[in-house]
């Protein structure tokens, strides 16, 4: 069982987290985005092999943030709340 | 002496003290260059290394592999073989791997062990019943056997399946395929190679890709930790690391990486002769020939590279099990084990040409790439030798994620993405 630090609650038992995607996809803006260019923000993935940037939320608090993870050790690097002003 | 198996060589060999074996296939020093490459030494690379030279005539063909073969996903599923899916698409794919899987150990001339002894996906409520019912009728139009059962047909195949009256996941039902059932996946591998080093494929072990070489925007070989080996066609068979070889070919997938667990008990005696799957106990359980009870389930819950999985999905697993089976619960665990799976938003492969001309791409078979290696091996031959899809690989191509034509098939798949 690993603990996965909150930025707001502080570590936590892995099963309240979930993840959600690649930190920095930002969803296309304006009426003429081509398709490639959604076909990328909605599908195409980093999915890299070490250091990690991604999304998760902590289900309890509700909270979504920033956390920094190696897929290969799982080891957390860092955890940022979205506007950067909490830190565990 | 002996090359090729049978009765007679068998006898003969035991005549001899077995000294006349010889190895199942070359290991040869790679050449500097190929009609085509594959990268990656599992069920899917060897079956399209072997497919390319029977059907295609193509043999001056290498297969290059980081470890060893069947050391990857194909040497860590549950080794289960059927073709339940819904869309007609997919049907055409799976069935064409089941198809080819029934014919296989004569093909290969190496048994492969397959045995149809029948899968079940439990329905637990009147709602799933219907569910069950339409994936009956869908299978049946699309000409793959399958059949509605009733709770007695369920206790008739499973009947150490937990039938009392509080069981908290009561049978309604299932969907059957009968000619589902699992395949040696050891043999799978060792098979195809065999197969491939006699038709002239080199098989190169420990050999691995460090980069693409690219000539006027077109792939022309690769870079590896055995020296450059150059081939203008290049096939990409590698599962769960499609990404990583992608960012280093310069484009990105439609893939998130995750770990799927497995694990066996120690052998019984024969108690389960089927395979059942339930999809409300997230797990799907058959007993192995050697009489271990072979156990798998749903993808683990974070993004992972790390080939051994995590406690609280072993758990999920376990505790769904042990609703199926209380009698399980006298079991000891044997083993443990996790494959790295490349998972695709719609849980169907991608088969057809990358970003990168003259690279070809075979992958995103997610939880399901064992049952599908014959085909996903035809497809990608023929995407090599031609340069084109076939009506089977065609739907599959990664355009559709940019046209919007999704085959959604994570019902199919019978365990949660």
């Amino acid at each position: 069982m690993q603990l996965f630090p909150c930025p707001f609650c502080g570590p936590r038992d892995e099963t309240e987290f979930h993840y959600g995607g690649d930190a920095g996809n930002a969803r296309p803006d304006g009426a003429d985005v081509p398709t490639d260019r959604w076909a990328g923000y909605l599908y195409r993935r980093g999915n890299p092999k070490g250091t990690a940037r991604e999304i998760w939320v902590h289900m309890s608090c509700g909270e979504f943030f920033v956390m920094e993870r190696d897929t290969v050790t799982h080891m957390v690097l860092s955890s940022t709340a979205l506007g950067g002003e909490h830190a565990a | 002496m002996t090359r090729r198996y049978s009765a007679l060589s068998l006898f003969k060999e035991g005549l001899a003290g077995q000294t006349g074996w010889k190895q199942a296939w070359r290991s040869p020093e790679p050449k500097l260059s190929y009609d085509a490459i594959i990268i990656g030494g599992g069920g899917h690379g060897l079956a399209t290394a072997y497919y390319l030279a029977k059907n295609h005539g193509i043999t001056r063909v290498a297969v290059l592999e980081k470890g060893w073969i069947g050391g990857g996903n194909t040497g860590r599923n549950t080794t289960v073989v059927r073709s339940n899916y819904y869309y007609p698409e997919s049907v055409e794919l799976y069935g064409l791997a089941h198809r080819l899987y029934e014919g296989l150990s004569k093909d290969l001339n190496y048994n492969v062990m397959l045995s149809q002894r029948g899968m079940v996906n439990l329905c637990h409520s009147t709602a799933e019943m219907e569910i069950g019912a339409r994936t009956v009728n869908a299978m049946q139009i699309n000409g793959i056997d399958a059949e509605l059962f009733s709770p007695e047909d369920v206790r008739r195949v499973a009947p150490v399946y937990n039938f009392s009256p509080d069981a908290r996941f009561p049978v309604f039902g299932g969907i059957w395929q009968g000619r589902a059932g699992t395949a040696r996946h050891d043999a799978v591998a060792w098979g195809y190679a065999r197969a491939a080093s006699r038709l002239g494929v080199d098989i190169i072990q420990n050999c691995e890709i460090t980069d693409f070489i690219t000539e006027g925007g077109r792939c022309r070989g690769v870079q590896t930790t055995r020296g450059a080996i150059r081939a203008d066609r290049i096939g990409l068979a590698v599962a769960g690391h499609s990404s990583v070889l992608a960012a280093k070919a310069g484009f990105r997938l439609p893939i998130n990486s995750y770990a799927l667990q497995a694990c066996v008990s120690e052998p019984v005696k024969p108690i389960l002769d089927t395979v059942v799957l339930s999809p409300g106990c997230g797990v799907y359980v058959s007993q192995s020939d050697k009489g271990e009870i072979v156990i798998g389930g749903g993808l683990d819950r974070i993004p992972s590279y790390a080939q051994r999985g995590n406690l609280p999905t072993l758990e999920s697993v376990i505790a769904g099990l042990l609703e199926m089976f209380p009698i399980f619960g006298q079991l000891k665990l044997m083993r443990q084990w996790a494959g790295i799976v490349d998972v695709v938003p719609d849980s169907s492969p991608i088969i057809g040409p990358s970003p990168l001309p003259n690279l070809f791409l075979n992958c995103g078979w997610g939880t399901g790439g064992f049952k599908a290696i014959p085909a996903g091996g035809t497809l990608l031959a023929n995407l090599l030798a031609t340069g084109k899809h076939n009506d089977i690989s065609r739907p599959f191509d990664l355009d559709r994620f940019a046209a919007g034509r999704l085959i959604d098939e994570a019902a199919g798949s019978g365990i949660a993405h």
